[in-house]
């Protein structure tokens, strides 16, 4: 689960990790009632307006409406005209932003809505790096990554320069041990306080990632301020979801509109679905399958229209609701059901696909491949049923027949 | 011959709720021979699990089956009284990762977890726990293992496996099912098949797998079914190149998967351009892995690779 930079930056604050004074704001009136208090308590005239959305990229995103705006603009306005001149350009800024729509390299061509902007007070910067803390997988460990070059993204650093990148192990019996925070410190040219206050800052945010159950935090950039502080001057979070139960707090910021509403009510009935972009409906028993379904739907020919896992245990009830979802996508021309009964059996998914159609009825070509426990009577019950269904005889099968029909 | 289970494996089960007792059931009913179960707060009770046998024409089977399971408090008690020597673990996911480590503690060697949903953070922990212990973790989020017609342990369906001479490692589940019955028509039998899961953190590798096929004198070629996320299928390609003697198919499932979402697994996600199909696929075929370009094609590039 995505939180927002005006979030994870409230998170770090509380946990001491410092991060620059800021202000969320809604509405326009909001963000330029923030930028007299920022500016008075921190004796810098300059603020930075920061579109929130679950998307990395928005210094150099665009808006849609605006398309000489970006997504975080810095006001300079104040440093000759004072906080008269920062307010009216905040103005400005915020009345073309919320509302509008943000494309950045994450979003894709349709962008997302920006609801609400981070007034920032300015930062004097020295040096920009880039901190995170992540799973490792091959080690099944989480590692701090650290880099000198902020402001890059790492994927571009770990092609391009490998050598900039330091790792360090988190031993979970111990967290980040202090040789192994002052290692990184060392590796990204911290002196003087910035050591100091660097050491620190990582053993913390470690901490609070392990803590926490973060999938990822990253910080990019760092910064170093000319006044030796270190502070997170971006915050990207995510959380992980099988640990959620376990911090209420942190599910309290799920923001429902930056996720895709079918995927949401999914998740109500125990489904696991994802959107995608084609015409061909699926619905399938096992997240394997289901993306194996997928790829053979594209080898043939085909696009998948969705991401459909009902899971092991489904009875009527989710597969009439899977049911909905695939029909609720207007580009779906076609729905290809593909089951292998292992637990569950194939009568019950067969029943389930005959309830699902006299419900929510059924206007597009139907092709349903059954294999596994209890195949014939499943089969029995879908020709009984008088339905308009196609039968397969495997998943190649399947796949051809569903293509052609949606043609 | 087989790996990692056998018709000598005693089975303990973590964990006899429903969903526990339900699989229990059907592994009885497999012939699997289940000595005891842990239960905090039905121990002292005993589980009782009758009914006729799934694949009765087998020889030396009898048609019916009646069984009573000791319940136990803690997995020490349990090994003590059966002499456990396996268990699989059916614990909810926020006591999963305990369980594990109570199961290794008590010196069980093959701890096979079916959970799906135990936190990442649980599961780091519970990986440095089993550290430098000679302990096998299978799972979690797996279906588990089955040697056919020896001993079924996890959540598969037991009739659509044959046993034969192909061993078969996947990260999926209802793929393993499809590539077993694929298998099953194409006339080639199944030493075993392990279930290594989808989760992100799991114990058994493919590279464990393999190794342990590769050794195994009965098993003449190996079917591996991977997906996309992590590294698992390109660690797998180069032990392969390596070290491996005996023939390898290979599906990867996820060609079609957009980027930075997670596919129902866990585990299933390519993030910063790593863990795509097409990395995987290269890797493998570079290896003289035979790829099946498609599900379908599961048990005829099997019979591809043993022809070769």
């Amino acid at each position: 689960m995505k939180i927002h930079e005006y979030q994870a930056k409230a998170l770090m604050k509380e946990r001491g990790i410092p991060v620059p004074e800021g202000v969320v704001a809604s509405t326009v009136d909001e963000a330029v009632a923030a930028v007299r208090p920022l500016i008075e308590s921190t004796g810098n005239s300059v603020v930075v307006v920061k579109s929130q959305i679950h998307a990395g990229g928005r210094g150099k995103g665009r808006f849609k409406e605006h398309p000489d705006l970006g997504g975080v603009t810095v006001v300079l306005e104040g440093i000759q005209g004072g906080i008269e001149a920062a307010e009216s350009r905040v103005r400005e800024l915020a009345t073309q932003m919320i509302g509008s729509t943000l494309v950045t390299i994450q979003t894709g061509e349709e962008g997302k809505v920006v609801n609400r902007l981070y007034v920032e007070q300015g930062i004097d910067i020295a040096t920009e790096l880039y901190l995170s803390v992540l799973l490792d997988r091959s080690t099944s460990r989480n590692i701090v990554m650290a880099s000198t070059e902020g402001g890059t993204e790492i994927e571009v650093v770990a092609e391009e320069t490998p050598e900039k990148i330091i790792k360090e192990e988190i031993d979970p019996g111990f967290g980040l041990t202090d040789f192994q925070a002052k290692r990184i410190a060392y590796g990204l040219g911290f002196e003087g306080d910035a050591f100091k206050n660097g050491v620190v800052f990582l053993k913390n945010l470690t901490a609070f990632a392990v803590d926490m159950d973060t999938d990822l935090v990253e910080i990019n950039p760092l910064v170093v301020t000319t006044d030796g502080m270190v502070m997170a001057l971006d915050g990207k979070m995510a959380f992980e979801e099988n640990a959620l139960y376990r911090h209420p707090d942190v599910l309290e910021l799920r923001d429902a509109t930056e996720e895709d509403a079918a995927e949401l009510e999914a998740k109500e009935y125990g489904l696991s679905f994802i959107s995608l972009d084609g015409s061909i409906g699926c619905m399938v028993n096992g997240a394997g399958l289901a993306m194996a379904t997928m790829d053979i739907i594209k080898y043939v020919g085909g696009e998948p229209a969705n991401f459909l896992d009902v899971g092991g245990g489904a009875e009527k009830d989710q597969i009439v609701a899977a049911f909905k979802l695939i029909t609720e996508d207007r580009n779906v021309k076609g729905i290809f059901v593909n089951i292998f009964g292992g637990i569950m059996r194939c009568d019950v998914i067969a029943n389930g696909v005959v309830a699902a159609v006299e419900e929510v009825g059924l206007d597009v070509p139907l092709v349903v491949r059954l294999e596994g426990t209890n195949v014939e009577i499943g089969k029995q019950i879908i020709d009984k049923s008088e339905l308009n269904v196609v039968s397969a005889t495997d998943m190649r099968d399947g796949a051809v027949k569903i293509v052609e029909l949606t043609k | 011959m087989s790996v990692l289970v056998n018709k000598d494996t005693r089975v303990l089960v973590q964990g006899m709720g429903k969903t526990g007792s339900f699989h229990t059931d059907k592994a009885i009913a497999y012939g699997t021979n289940v000595v005891g179960a842990v239960h905090p707060s039905k121990a002292g009770q005993t589980a009782h699990f009758e009914g006729d046998t799934d694949h009765s024409g087998v020889r030396g089977r009898a048609d019916l089956y009646s069984v009573d399971v000791p319940i136990f408090r803690t997995v020490r008690e349990a090994v003590e009284a059966t002499g456990a020597n396996a268990t699989v673990v059916y614990v909810p996911p926020p006591f999963a990762a305990d369980a594990i480590m109570e199961a290794a503690e008590a010196g069980v060697p093959l701890i096979i977890t079916i959970t799906e949903g135990i936190p990442v953070a649980d599961m780091v922990l519970a990986k440095r726990y089993l550290d430098g212990k000679d302990v096998r973790l299978v799972g979690p989020n797996c279906p588990g293992v089955i040697t056919p017609e020896e001993c079924k342990i996890g959540i598969m369906p037991g009739y659509i496996h044959t046993p034969g001479k192909i061993g078969v490692v996947s990260r999926s589940g209802t793929l393993t099912y499809e590539a077993v019955h694929q298998l099953t028509l194409n006339g080639l039998g199944q030493t075993t098949a392990i279930g290594i899961g989808g989760d992100p953190v799991n114990g058994t590798n493919f590279v464990d797998a393999l190794t342990a096929f590769n050794a195994d004198p009965e098993t003449e070629g190996v079917i591996m079914i991977g997906e996309i996320g992590g590294t698992a299928e390109e660690d797998a390609a180069e032990w392969i190149k390596a070290n491996m003697t005996k023939p390898v198919a290979a599906f990867i499932a996820g060609t079609s998967a957009p980027a930075g979402k997670r596919m129902g697994h866990a585990g299933a996600i390519i993030s910063g351009g790593k863990g795509t199909a097409a990395a995987k696929i290269e890797a493998l075929e570079s290896a003289g892995v035979v790829m099946a370009p498609t599900p379908t094609d599961m048990g005829s590039a099997m019979l591809e690779a043993l022809g070769r």
